[in-house]
């Protein structure tokens, strides 16, 4: 029969026993028949709602049984749980008092302060909460708007990038009149149009091991919506070394995923992902595309998910990964564990201060993306050894140099511009089709902005490819200096 | 009311001096007497693992906690509480010490201000979880 032990200030409920053997096959039977049997307990484990006490943690064995399957952790007869009550204080708050609600902001939040999860209470503390957005794009966007509109007091937008007609199609903070400006001084201005009660605190600087730590402390939740593995990392290390839970989604054409990471009540991202995909493995939004909607589904649930840890309201997505397909539009739901070997919020962790996380993820991908985007705004940048301007590549044309030229883009993009006599070989199908390229040629690779051909460089020299070269700025670059006619995408 | 030991509260306040700024914290093994007369009989250290800013916050590991109760047993103590200190503020129990406060555990909270251990307090929670009452700590001279 399981047995449950009883911490010191519980035992007199029990007549004193350390430990009292239960029957039941789950947690929560086996908690029921405990107060059945010594019904003085049941005050202090439970509340009037019958839910476990917020101070109360129970574990199997050595685990907690909040990641396992909670009040249906299924127990066997030499299992013990223990109830273990969870120690923690501390000095006042420097600044404890709410703030108030003035009357245009109770007529401006009736709905909230009508609802029992919210209230005027519920009210002032999103008033006094800070939340940080990693990412002012396609998941910012609505992020940012539902939590200015919610009454968020103060929100930062870490970005520094300038709004493209490309991002029209999903970045709903921006809009046509907004093309060409930086984001973050259009999101500030559509945000204090939406809600003039909000502080919008605009950081326009690339996050980096160097800011991330000074900049997270400064707010209560972080909210990633960052499109690349070296800031998903440094995002999610930066929240476990102090301490702030971070709402994560990540989306892919039809297909998104949302969590919360909060390595003090669960899982972290290294949890699920203790290392990054090999560079290039997996496609970015630029590379690979995405449903203009699908970061509106998922950048609302990360708001509702910051509204929740706010509020302390319901059952946020601790230890939970929501998988959402839009194409079937079905929600799944995967349990996600703790590991006890996290490198950084395990409990000997050796990431214990910020890395370089472009190296951590594979510092060519990060590099040839730079590069390209440097490329792209004109900025002055000589090709390297194994990189070949468009200005060179038409040269090469031009005087019938002899050499193969290689697509490595999705067949869906070459409807959309080409470059003519190309092979066509996309990046995925690359290690299969080794055998349609000879070594002995001079080989030049090419996509759309020249990041995934960079990565077809890297592995076609890995696989002893010598005179393979990648083009700078893709095919994008190529319309712009050389076929104006051509369309850029 | 609570007894404490003159040396036991001393080795609590050089703990709350070795860790300023940043909180301490450790478990109160004691003998719980007739009358629930209660006299701590040691204090433990506990490793500060609050992953908030520790000038202001601390909590115990489950697993720590585990280990005290073991402790406890083999001492054939009683866990009755735990201390912490509030670095730069004075020994009273904030909001948060009250939210995340245990039933029937003594909570003694010792003022460290500006490096200097000062007032040591001991709080207890109401039956009703509504508010922390201050009992009397009885600090014991050492026995002649």
């Amino acid at each position: 029969m399981p047995r449950v032990l009883l911490p010191t200030p519980l035992r007199p409920f029990a007549g004193g026993s350390t430990s009292v053997e239960v029957g039941g096959a789950t947690v929560a039977e086996a908690l029921g028949r405990l107060v059945a049997a010594h019904e003085g307990l049941r005050p202090h484990l439970y509340d009037d709602a019958g839910r476990l006490r917020a101070y109360v943690n129970v574990y199997k064995n050595e685990e907690d049984v909040r990641y396992l399957q909670k009040d249906a952790t299924a127990v066997a007869a030499n299992d013990t749980l223990s109830i273990v009550p969870s120690i923690a204080g501390g000095s006042p708050d420097p600044d404890p008092s709410p703030p108030a609600l003035s009357n245009d902001e109770i007529r401006r939040y009736a709905r909230h302060l009508i609802m029992p999860e919210v209230g005027v209470e519920g009210q002032k503390r999103l008033k006094s909460a800070r939340v940080l957005a990693v990412g002012a794009g396609g998941l910012g966007s609505p992020l940012a708007l539902y939590l200015a509109a919610a009454g968020v007091g103060t929100i930062g937008l870490v970005d520094f990038d300038v709004v493209d007609d490309s991002n029209l199609q999903r970045q709903i903070l921006y809009g046509t009149a907004d093309v060409g400006r930086p984001k973050l001084a259009a999101a500030s201005a559509r945000l204090r149009d939406l809600n003039p009660n909000v502080e919008v605190v605009a950081l326009e600087e690339r996050l980096t091991s160097e800011n991330a730590l000074s900049i997270v402390r400064g707010f209560d939740v972080v909210a990633d919506g960052t499109d690349n593995f070296p800031t998903r990392y440094l995002v999610n290390d930066a929240c476990v070394l102090t301490g702030k839970p971070n709402v994560y989604a990540s989306i892919f054409r039809f297909e998104g995923q949302a969590s919360v990471f909060w390595a003090e009540k669960g899982p972290c991202y290294r949890c699920l992902y203790a290392e990054p995909p090999p560079p290039g493995l997996v496609p970015s939004c630029a590379e690979g595309g995405v449903l203009g909607i699908l970061p509106g589904l998922l950048g609302t649930i990360q708001a509702t998910e910051t509204i929740k840890l706010l509020l302390g309201a319901g059952d946020p997505l601790i230890g939970r990964l929501l998988l959402v397909d839009a194409l079937s539009m079905r929600f799944r739901e995967l349990k996600l564990r703790k590991n006890p070997d996290c490198v950084v919020c395990g409990p000997s962790p050796t990431v214990t201060r910020l890395i370089d996380y472009e190296a951590f993820c594979g510092v060519a991908a990060g590099d040839a993306a730079e590069r390209a985007a440097a490329v792209v705004s004109s900025a002055p940048m000589a090709p390297r050894a194994n990189e070949v301007s468009v200005e060179e590549l038409k040269a090469m044309r031009d005087r019938g140099a002899s050499f193969v030229l290689v697509d490595v883009r999705e067949p869906r993009e070459w409807a959309i511009s080409d470059l003519k006599d190309s092979v066509k070989i996309p990046l995925g199908s690359l290690p299969q089709n080794l055998g349609k390229l000879s070594k002995d040629d001079e080989i030049v690779v090419y996509c759309r902005t020249g990041v995934r051909s960079g990565n077809a460089v890297q592995f076609l020299q890995q696989n002893g490819f010598a005179k393979v070269r990648n083009l700078v700025g893709g095919i994008n670059l190529w319309a712009e200096r050389i076929e104006p006619g051509m369309p850029r995408y | 009311m609570i007894a404490v030991p003159r040396g036991v509260l001393a080795t609590i306040r050089m703990h709350g001096r070795e860790t300023y700024p940043e909180e301490c914290c450790g478990g109160l093994l004691g003998e719980i007497g007739d009358g629930a007369r209660v006299r701590i009989v040691r204090a433990e250290r506990i490793p500060n693992v609050s992953r908030e800013p520790r000038r202001r916050r601390f909590a115990v590991d489950p697993r720590d906690y585990l280990r005290l109760e073991r402790r406890a047993d083999e001492l054939r103590l009683a866990l009755v509480g735990f201390y912490h200190s509030h670095p730069d503020h004075p020994a009273a129990p904030s909001e948060y010490d009250r939210e995340h406060a245990f039933p029937f555990l003594h909570y003694l909270i010792l003022s460290v201000a500006g490096g200097r251990p000062g007032e040591a307090t001991s709080w207890v929670l109401s039956e009703d979880r509504g508010a922390f009452e201050r009992e009397e700590l009885l600090v014991e001279a050492p026995e002649e």
